[in-house]
């Protein structure tokens, strides 16, 4: 990792949020062992450098779009982690009330405006965040993750095509770890890749290791300069590795164990550490970044744990203004 | 009252909740030209190409896009072209566009309007001519439009327009040269699930909507001249639906039939007669009935697309199935 321009405080900076990451992803797939996350869940742990490297670059003001694998992001974009694991445990004061889960979590208040359970339906919903941004004239921008089994589903070149079309400011990032759900993606793709389709569709792309979070937010911050520019569309492909499998409950054996073992050199935390102890940074320190991160998300577990379920009735508010869902209503 | 055509009483409600709210904006294939059937003729001109927004033919954009558009505060009009191409977007309708509100928890509201022109409409075939109405009732969080006439269809789709939730906004194609006096308020906005009384009768009730009323309404005319009164009820909405007009009316009548445009199994008719039978049985005098389409595609040639037609003369047929042998008695008795 070259450190570059980049200062030791913007690399430390990475370093405790990507802790945070997994630390809380690590909370979650405790709470699945613990029979407290209900259902299912798709850990981020090893792309960690993705999500920080790329939403280090948004303001406040910025929007963000996720997926399935979306807890690193949202964290990352400014939600409580609280109120996160309280989500996936399905209990009061989580982001969306319980009602959600893994798989639905969002943070209006912060521009996180939505995982989703559906490969590849977040892009068109990014390209609609952003056509609304141009329409109102706001200097705003749009960040949609996505997987690279996303990329073999219509939604991919619909979105991609209409964001170019209008010129739109998304920033599309395809988080490549190889595998669609438990299918290696390249054995199920023709043609050449996420950045040969994109830049097919006149999209500019950027290709970059995933797994060094200084390449990645570089490129990012390039390629959002030129989204702020009003140029619009740019796409950041970045290659990755998930540590676990597809969900929590999913052991992968389906890898070859030599390629596994090869990319536990490549994890992007151990990187970071490398780097920042290059820089000088101690050791004791670093641990304390890892252990801060630990005990937040320790904390965030004991708190939901203690938290109520939503009651029952919530099944039945914010389905719509009119018409009773009751059964039997009038 | 103006007198104007179901086509126009659209196009003219979309300009006039556009002069009202520069957050509503309409998006869709060749909207630039006026959309595929004119209902967004001289629209470009008045409001520009940002806000009557011409799109790739990619049904899964556009509504996902209006999904998105909508999340952020504004108010999309998304054009279909024909309901049976919507179902190129359903993930983004239904998957999305329906749920966001709950299962983001309330954080979200998706205010959009589905355009989808539906119905059998001069050998249109297969894939342009389906009801598929039935489909949206189903899913929780969509309410489901379906005018018949030129007033109603600028009542209800204002009342689309400016509703919070997504709208599945349903025109008969049949419809768009249907004239009719048109109310000039502005702000003329019906309700959703209030039906409209279109003649009261005391012999039977016949529920419908959408083109399918019109028919109705011929087979009632005819069935008057035989001395049949029939109550005809044309429900306007799908979700919500006026089920307490349907049930006041069969109380008074004592008989039901529902007839609709779409395939009968598990068509709304199905719906309707099932909550009659639930909540109505006891002022029943004959048993309720349904005539829907039978359950095949939709044919090119006149004389096969006719044959899936739910006609006038079958609906009075019908009718004087249900009414007739009881009459016969009454006067038999008498």
């Amino acid at each position: 990792m070259n450190l570059g321009n980049t200062d030791i405080e913007r690399l430390r900076a990475h370093h405790r949020m990507m802790w945070r990451i997994r630390a809380l992803e690590q909370a979650a797939l405790q709470g699945l062992a613990d029979k407290l996350v209900l259902g299912a869940i798709h850990p981020s742990i090893g792309q960690e450098a993705v999500a920080s490297g790329v939403i280090a670059c948004l303001k406040a003001e910025d929007l963000l779009l996720s997926t399935h694998r979306g807890h690193g992001h949202t964290l990352a974009k400014g939600a409580s982690s609280e109120a996160m694991i309280r989500e996936l445990l399905g209990r009061e004061g989580g982001t969306c009330g319980g009602k959600g889960g893994s798989m639905h979590i969002a943070d209006f208040g912060v521009g996180m405006l939505g995982a989703n359970g559906v490969v590849s339906a977040n892009i068109v919903i990014a390209a609609g965040a952003a056509h609304a941004i141009k329409l109102r004239g706001e200097n705003r921008v749009v960040a949609c993750f996505f997987g690279d089994g996303a990329t073999n589903r219509g939604p991919f070149l619909e979105g991609l095509n209409w964001a170019a079309v209008f010129k739109l400011p998304v920033l599309f990032i395809c988080e490549d770890n190889g595998y669609a759900a438990t299918t290696r993606t390249s054995t199920m793709t023709a043609g050449g890749g996420p950045g040969v389709r994109a830049r097919a569709i006149g999209v500019e792309t950027e290709v970059v290791d995933g797994n060094d979070v200084i390449a990645v937010e570089e490129a990012a911050r390039r390629l959002i300069g030129d989204i702020r520019a009003g140029y619009g569309p740019r796409f950041l492909h970045a290659h990755t590795w998930r540590t676990t499998g597809h969900t929590g409950a999913d052991p992968a054996t389906y890898r070859d164990a030599a390629e596994v073992e090869a990319k536990k050199e490549a994890d992007p935390l151990k990187r970071v550490h490398e780097a920042l102890m290059v820089a000088g940074v101690s050791a004791s320190e670093l641990q304390a970044d890892h252990d801060q991160a630990v005990r937040e998300m320790t904390l965030a577990y004991e708190a939901a744990k203690a938290a109520p379920f939503p009651p029952a009735n919530v099944s039945f508010t914010d389905v719509q203004d009119i018409g009773s869902p009751l059964l039997g209503a009038f | 009252m103006t007198i104007q055509t179901y086509l126009d009483a659209g196009r003219l409600a979309l300009a006039e909740e556009m002069r009202r709210d520069p957050n509503v904006w309409a998006v869709g294939e060749d909207l630039g030209r006026g959309g595929v059937f004119g209902q967004y003729r001289g629209l470009v001109e008045e409001f520009g190409n940002a806000r009557i927004s011409d799109a790739p033919i990619s049904e899964a954009a556009i509504m996902g896009v209006a999904v998105g558009a909508a999340m952020m505060g504004t108010r999309p009009v998304v054009e279909m072209r024909f309901a049976d191409f919507a179902l190129c977007a359903m993930d983004e309708l239904v998957n999305q566009a329906a749920k966001a509100r709950f299962m983001f928890g309330g954080q979200a509201r998706v205010p959009l309007v589905v355009r989808e022109p539906m119905g059998m409409w001069r050998s249109s075939a297969a894939q342009h001519s389906q009801s598929l109405e039935t489909w949206y009732a189903h899913v929780p969080g969509l309410v489901v439009v379906c005018p018949s006439t030129p007033a109603d269809n600028k009542g209800l789709l204002k009342a689309s327009i400016r509703c919070d939730d997504p709208v599945v906004y349903l025109e008969h194609k049949n419809l768009w040269g249907m004239e009719g006096e048109v109310p000039d308020d502005p702000d003329f906005v019906l309700p959703f699930g209030v039906a409209r009384m279109v003649r009261e009768g005391s012999d039977i009730t016949i529920v419908s909507w959408s083109n399918q009323v019109h028919i109705a309404a011929e087979a009632a005319a005819v069935l008057a001249d035989e001395g049949i009164s029939v109550e005809l009820i044309d429900l306007r909405t799908l979700w919500p639906w006026d089920k307490a007009a349907v049930l006041a009316s069969v109380r008074k009548t004592g008989r039901l039939l529902v007839t609709h445009e779409a395939v009968a199994v598990a068509g709304f008719g199905a719906e309707v007669a099932a909550t009659v039978a639930e909540h109505g049985s006891t002022s029943l005098r004959a048993p309720v009935r349904r005539l829907g389409a039978p359950r095949a595609p939709i044919a090119y040639a006149p004389p096969a697309e006719d044959a899936i037609r739910v006609t006038a003369a079958m609906t009075a047929a019908v009718v004087r199935e249900m009414v007739k042998p009881q009459q016969a008695a009454q006067k038999g008795g008498n």
